[in-house]
C-alpha cells in the first residue's frame, strides 16, 4: 500500500509499504477512505518531537471501512464504517475505567521506555512518536488498530466523511478544550491560535456558552474563519494582545484562556519571544512558550488555563511564580477523545454544527508532501488538509 | 494557484526537465564537439563541456529533491548562461551565425518552460478564496449570536469541574 512516511526533519515521503496485518486478536484492519493532517503532524515534521524514527508512517486523524477483525473483536464487522480516535486505548485500565484514555496505562507498547522518560507511561497514539507506542498511523490506504474492540467510533452512513472525520482529534480536542474551562455564562474565554484546533475551540466555548469569545492569530483567513465561529479577534502582529485583552475585560482579564497554538508559537517583537528566536538561532531551541507565558500574565486571578495545544520536552522562563501568585487553575492534556465522541457525533446529527468547514484542502495520498509544507506555511489559504488515499 | 500551469503538472514537467538536463549535459560531457558545430561555436568546447557538468548536476537536483524550486531557477539563470553564450555568436560575420540563431531559439524555448515551472512551484500565500468566503464558514446552523449556549444541556463531568471557590460569576454586585 501507498503511505506517507517519515524520514526526517521536514522530510514526508508516499512511499509504497507492506500492507498492515492483524497481529493481535483485539486488531482490526481499516480500508481508510479519508485522513488529515494535523497541527501535532507538524510539530513531527518540523523535528520538534523526540523518539521518531526514519520510516514511520505518519497520521492520526482517520476514518474508514472495516476491513478485517481479531477474533477477540466481537463488535466490528467487515463493511463497517468507523472513525478512529488518535488515542489508543484498552478500555479496562483504572485510567480507561475513569474516562481518561489519553493515559491509559496498557496501549502504549514502549510502556517500559515512556515509564522513565515521563514517570509513568501515557497513552499509545497513532502515527507519533515512539515514546507513545510507535503505532504506524493513518495516512495510508490502511490501518492496523491496535485494541480495536474499544478504539473506534461507529459511524452512520448517510453523513459525508468531510463531517466525521474530525471526531477522531480536532472536534473533541476543541469540545475538551472548553469543557477543561468549565465555562459559566459571564465568561470571556480567549483562544490562542486559530487553527483548526482554535477553530474547534471556539465553537464548543460559544455552545457552551460563554458570554465572550475572543481569538487570538495573525493569519487573515484564520481569523475571518473565528469571526464566523463569532469570536472576536486579535490580530497579534497588529495590536497588543495583553491591551486589547484587558480592554475587551474591563481591565480584568479573561477568566479562561485556551491555548491552541503549541510549543511552535510565533511572536512579534516581545522581549521572550526574541530570547526563544536567540536560542533557536544558536540551535538551543526548545519549546517555545510564549503564548503559555502570555496567558498567565493575562488571566484573571483564579483563573484557569486550559492547553491543549502540544508541548515536547522542557519549557524555559516560564514565569511560575506568577501563576502561582495568581492561584491559576492549569488543565491539560492529549485528548482522551471517546469520552466525547457520541455526544459530539448525536450534536452532528442533530445538526448543532457540521465540522467540514474548517476543510480548505482535498487532495490524493501522493501529494501529502507537498500539502505538509502548504500547511505549516498557510501558503494558499490553507487551514485544514483532507487526503484522500 | 498562478500561471496556466497546476503544481501538479509543473511537479511533472520539473522531473522531465530534470532527465532533459542529464541528457543534454551527457552529449555536451562526452561529445562537444558535435554541440560547437551544430550550434556555430566551434573552439568552445572546453566551455559548452562545462556547461555540461553543470546541466548534469541540475538534472541530478531535480531528480532526487523534495524541492524542485530552487533548481528550476538553477536552471533558468543556466539558460541565461546559454543565450549569453549563443548571443554572442551572433555577431555579424560569423560564418555559423544561422546555426547560432537555430539554437538561440530553442534554447529560449527551453527557457520558457523552465520559467513557468519554476512560477508554478512558486509558494502562493493568497488564499485562493476571498477573505469573505472565510467570514461564511462558520459549520453553524444559525448566525453565532443564536448558538451560544446551544449546548448548555451539556453536563460538565465531575472531575472537569472548578471548584466552586474559583467559580464565575462571584457573588452578586461584588464586580
Ligand atoms: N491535546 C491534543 O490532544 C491535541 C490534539 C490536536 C492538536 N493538538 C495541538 O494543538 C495545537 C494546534 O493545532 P492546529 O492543528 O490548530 O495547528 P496549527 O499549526 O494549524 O495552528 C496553530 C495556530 O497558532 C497560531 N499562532 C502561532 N503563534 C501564535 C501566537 N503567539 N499567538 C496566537 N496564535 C499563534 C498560528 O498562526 C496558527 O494559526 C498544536 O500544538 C497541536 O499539536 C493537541
Ligand atoms: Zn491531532
Ligand atoms: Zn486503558
Amino acid at each position: 500500500m501507498r503511505a506517507l512516511r517519515w524520514h526526517g526533519k521536514q522530510d514526508i515521503r508516499c512511499d509504497t509499504v507492506p500492507d498492515p496485518k492483524i497481529e493481535h486478536p483485539r486488531d482490526a484492519i481499516i480500508k481508510v477512505t479519508s485522513c488529515a493532517i494535523c497541527g501535532s503532524d507538524l510539530h513531527l515534521y518540523d523535528g520538534f518531537m523526540p523518539g521518531m524514527e526514519n520510516g514511520d508512517i505518519m497520521g492520526h486523524e482517520t476514518m474508514g471501512i472495516v476491513e478485517e477483525v481479531g477474533s477477540d473483536v466481537s463488535n466490528l464487522k467487515k463493511g463497517d464504517r468507523v472513525v478512529i480516535p488518535f488515542t489508543i486505548f484498552c478500555g479496562e485500565c483504572d485510567q480507561c475505567r475513569r474516562g481518561n484514555f489519553s493515559v491509559c496505562e496498557r496501549s502504549n507498547r514502549n510502556k517500559s521506555v515512556a515509564d522513565k522518560v515521563f514517570g509513568h507511561t501515557t497513552a499509545g497514539l497513532f502515527g507519533y512518536t515512539h515514546l507513545t507506542g510507535g503505532y504506524p498511523g493513518g495516512q495510508a490506504e490502511y490501518l492496523r488498530v491496535p485494541f480495536a474492540d474499544k478504539t473506534h467510533i461507529k459511524v452512520p452512513g448517510g453523513i459525508p466523511d468531510e463531517t466525521l472525520l474530525f471526531l477522531s482529534d480536532i472536534f473533541p480536542t476543541g469540545w475538551q478544550a472548553a469543557v477543561q474551562c468549565d465555562i459559566q455564562r459571564d465568561d470571556t474565554v480567549a483562544i490562542w491560535g486559530c487553527g483548526p484546533v482554535g477553530q474547534f475551540a471556539i465553537r464548543s466555548a460559544l455552545l457552551l456558552g460563554a458570554k465572550q469569545v475572543i481569538a487570538i492569530d495573525r493569519v487573515p483567513e484564520r481569523l475571518a474563519m473565528a469571526e464566523a465561529g463569532g469570536a472576536t479577534v486579535i490580530d497579534f502582529s497588529k495590536d497588543s494582545v495583553v491591551e486589547r485583552l484587558n480592554e475587551l475585560t474591563r481591565g480584568k482579564g479573561p477568566e479562561k484562556c485556551i491555548d491552541c497554538v503549541g510549543l511552535e508559537a510565533h511572536a512579534t517583537a516581545t522581549i521572550d519571544s526574541m530570547y526563544d528566536r536567540a536560542k533557536q538561532a544558536v540551535m538551543l531551541e526548545t519549546d517555545r512558550p510564549h503564548v503559555l507565558r502570555e496567558m498567565m500574565y493575562v488571566c484573571r486571578p483564579a483563573g484557569t488555563l486550559s492547553i491543549p495545544g502540544v508541548y515536547g520536552g522542557l519549557l524555559d522562563k516560564v514565569p511560575f511564580g506568577m501563576a502561582m501568585n495568581k492561584g491559576l487553575t492549569f488543565r491539560m492534556g492529549q485528548t482522551h477523545v471517546n469520552r466525547w465522541t457520541d455526544d459530539l457525533l448525536r450534536r452532528i446529527e442533530q445538526g448543532q454544527i457540521d465540522p467540514s468547514f474548517v476543510i480548505t484542502h482535498k487532495v490524493g495520498l501522493e501529494e501529502g508532501p507537498n500539502m505538509y509544507k502548504t500547511f505549516r506555511d498557510k501558503l494558499d489559504g490553507c487551514i485544514k488538509v483532507v487526503l484522500k488515499p | 494557484m498562478s500561471g496556466p500551469l497546476q503544481p501538479r503538472q509543473a511537479r511533472g514537467l520539473a522531473q522531465g526537465l530534470g532527465w532533459f538536463s542529464i541528457g543534454l549535459g551527457l552529449v555536451e560531457v562526452l561529445a562537444p564537439h558535435r554541440v560547437t558545430r551544430a550550434t556555430g561555436l566551434e573552439g568552445h568546447e572546453r566551455l559548452v563541456a562545462s556547461y555540461g557538468l553543470r546541466e548534469i548536476a541540475t538534472g541530478i537536483g531535480l531528480l532526487t529533491t523534495r524541492d524542485p524550486q530552487p533548481w528550476l531557477w538553477g536552471r533558468v539563470s543556466g539558460d541565461v548562461l546559454d543565450v549569453g553564450t549563443l548571443a554572442a555568436g551572433l555577431r555579424p560575420g560569423n560564418p555559423e551565425r544561422d546555426r547560432s540563431g537555430m539554437a538561440l531559439l530553442a534554447v529560449l524555448g527551453v527557457t520558457a518552460l523552465d520559467l513557468a515551472c519554476a512560477l508554478a512551484l512558486r509558494p502562493s500565500r493568497k488564499p485562493p478564496l476571498p477573505l469573505s468566503a472565510y467570514r461564511r464558514r462558520s459549520g453553524l446552523p444559525r448566525p453565532p449570536g443564536a448558538m451560544r449556549g446551544a449546548a448548555s444541556d451539556f453536563v460538565v463531568p465531575a472531575d472537569f469541574r472548578t471548584p466552586d471557590a474559583l467559580r464565575w460569576p462571584a457573588p452578586a454586585g461584588s464586580r
